[in-house]
């Protein structure tokens, strides 16, 4: 279980996050450099909020790709709590501070129905999550047929804005990865996620209690889906049923870019970030280049699934075609 | 491939000749249906009201019967939508470009461009090895953003073509010719699943993809063949589906994804690939078209539809997975 995945013949291989890194600082440095107003706090923090969102949903993606599934149900996750927000995200800071909570609770409980569906009911992942999916936007779209509800605005402020110059996206990302990454890696519980995307058979002999991890890979995707929704309703002040089908591709281009195996067991929460901020800095550029707005949809789409082809060419350098077929 | 190791245990589970069980549950389930429904308006039973949900079936049929084709391969296309509508655009604007030439070629370059996205999709698969839920979500994609692009986010213009206006809503002797149409591909289909090494082929690659590749099958090209002969369909469904509505349009597509894999699951095709009849995917599309129709003749709004459709799926693979239990 290499960070690199198959390294080959003990050359050095630079790690995938570093390449992810440098690729970013490079699109980055582009895009301020066509960008008119230049670089500003302003220009800083429209865009640490727009990857912040996308790095949300690609982390909620990232632990649930780590134990080898996959969920189709980030989007209509985000989606549903962005409503569930829209009317419980207002009015007192106490009430504020539940509603939060509730939030967080519908986002979990959807995570946690994933994880059941799968371990328990043993469907595959694809279609559970997909199917589930369709449930929770379905709910999401009886809450709010259109969009509408307001959100808390000192919350918003507190957390679309910025401190001393640096935007609180950037600062609040930091602290979730922190918060992420050291246990991924210190505990034990990271570790049997890691060892259970490797070989799963090899983890239930190794005593890893394979089910209950996999439960709690998905209710952390749903974790994650649900911090996504609530910086929605931050970003935009109300409830969208319709939101979400653009997160789920863009939350999964997202890990694959960062360097995450969609045969799971490789990659980081810190790569799901870098590559969603990738994606959102690419977007961004395309906006301010001299694309016609019209043909951004499909360009968007073409770099998706570029980033996919390019994330899974490893797959053509296995010397035994049979290799392909386990 | 996405399936876990265990699903393999179930490869004994052999597809029965004979009539199948779950044809027999859809025809129960859809009199009760039926029936329940003509408690509230007996309209239903009426001879015109069931031949008119016949020509819907039709069009969910032949969508179900490539939708069909991959799951069996135990992959899935969620390219279904854009597919839908890509080439419906296509056709219809071939058909209403006033040019004869153009509008004679409508209907082939709506079928061919279905046959091509199809191979997209299944080179994805095949070569690159990307799983199929996330390449084709990519693919559906970039059809939205040409589709976008093409008709400028407006209400595409164009005219359906005669002859798909003739087949989705005219009757000959009194049967719809939708439905002749799609007894006419379920024969061919049925045909090519039972009695060609191709229809061999395609359930021994569900079964096992490692064993036929050692058996010397060409395995890339059946998936590129398969993926290829879906997209046709799909495309031959969304033909259909402008000659009924008279017109294609923007998002037409979207609301079949569910209800199709619902109607192939429904019918008793394993999810895991392999195993599966097609009068079941036949009787499950007639039961998904009369329940839908019930819904909305009870005005239950399309979110709630949707939602049903996915507990449907869940439901059915839950019931699945305890007679596979052991």
């Amino acid at each position: 279980m290499t960070e690199t995945g198959s390294s080959r013949s003990g050359r050095f291989k630079v790690p995938r996050v570093v390449i992810s890194a440098v690729l970013l600082a490079i699109l980055f440095a582009l895009y301020i450099s066509i960008q008119p107003r230049g670089f500003s706090t302003y220009v800083l923090t429209i865009w640490s909020n727009q990857g912040l969102l996308l790095a949300l949903a690609a982390i909620a993606q990232f632990f649930v790709v780590l134990v080898r599934g996959i969920d189709l149900s980030v989007g209509p996750m985000i989606a549903l709590t962005n409503v569930v927000a829209s009317y419980l995200i207002s009015g007192s800071p106490a009430q504020v501070a539940l509603g939060v909570v509730l939030v967080m609770v519908v986002g979990i409980g959807c995570g946690l129905l994933n994880g059941l569906a799968v371990v328990v009911g043993r469907i595959p992942p694809i279609v559970a999550t997909l199917a589930l999916g369709s449930l929770y936007s379905g709910v999401a779209l009886l809450l709010r047929p259109t969009p509408g509800g307001a959100i808390d605005e000192t919350l918003s402020d507190a957390l679309t804005y910025d401190v001393y110059g640096v935007p609180t996206a950037l600062i609040a990302l930091a602290i979730v990865l922190i918060l992420v990454a050291i246990p991924l890696r210190r505990s034990r519980f990271g570790m049997s996620l890691y060892a259970i995307g490797s070989s799963r058979d090899a983890s239930v002999m190794t005593g890893i209690r394979v089910p209950q991890m996999t439960l709690a890979a998905y209710s952390l995707g749903g974790f994650f889906a649900a911090l996504a929704g609530l910086y929605v309703s931050m970003l935009t002040l109300t409830g969208d049923p319709n939101i979400g089908p653009s997160y789920t591709l863009n939350s999964i281009a997202a890990v694959v870019i960062g360097g995450v195996a969609l045969s799971g067991g490789v990659g980081s929460p810190l790569g799901a970030a870098l590559g969603a901020f990738i994606l959102k800095t690419i977007s961004a550029l395309m906006f301010f280049s001299n694309l016609p707005p019209l043909a951004q949809p499909f360009f968007e789409g073409a770099i998706l699934a570029i980033a996919i082809v390019l994330g899974s060419l490893g797959m053509l350098r296995v010397r035994s075609r049979l290799e392909r077929f386990l | 491939m996405s399936a876990p190791s265990s699903s393999t245990a179930d490869s004994g589970r052999k597809a029965s000749w004979g009539v199948d069980r779950s044809v027999v549950i859809l025809l129960i389930a859809s009199i009760v249906v039926l029936a329940g429904a003509a408690l509230e308006s007996p309209g239903v039973l009426s001879v015109n009201y069931l031949l008119q949900q016949l020509q819907i079936a039709s069009i969910v049929g032949i969508l179900a019967t490539g939708a069909m084709l991959v799951i069996l391969l135990g992959q899935i296309d969620l390219s279904v939508p854009l597919t839908i509508t890509g080439t419906a655009i296509l056709a219809t604007s071939l058909a209403g470009s006033g040019n004869p030439t153009l509008a004679f070629i409508a209907i082939p370059a709506g079928l061919a461009g279905g046959l091509l996205i199809g191979a997209v999709n299944g080179l994805g698969v095949a070569i690159f090895r990307i799983p199929a839920m996330v390449w084709t979500l990519a693919v559906n994609a970039m059809l939205l953003g040409i589709t976008v692009f093409y008709t400028s986010g407006a209400k595409p213009a164009g005219a359906p073509p005669p002859l798909m206006v003739f087949l989705a809503r005219e009757r000959t002797l009194g049967i719809p010719n939708a439905f002749l149409l799609w007894l006419v591909v379920g024969a061919l289909v049925l045909f090519m699943l039972r009695r060609t090494v191709f229809g061999n082929y395609i359930y021994a690659l569900g079964q096992s993809p490692r064993a036929l590749f050692l058996a010397g099958a060409p395995v890339e090209r059946i998936i590129v063949g398969v993926f290829a002969l879906a997209g046709l369909l799909s495309s031959l469904g969304g033909l259909l589906l402008v000659g009924y509505a008279n017109q294609a349009y923007q998002g037409m597509g979207d609301s079949y994804l569910m209800p199709v894999i619902a109607a192939v699951v429904l019918g008793g095709t394993s999810i895991f690939g392999g195993s599966g009849n097609y009068s079941g995917t036949f009787m499950g599309a007639i039961f998904i078209t009369l329940l839908a129709s019930v819904l909305s003749l009870m005005q239950v709004p399309d979110a709630l539809r949707q939602m049903v459709f996915g507990a449907i799926i869940l439901a059915m693979l839950l019931i699945d997975r305890a007679r596979r239990a052991p």
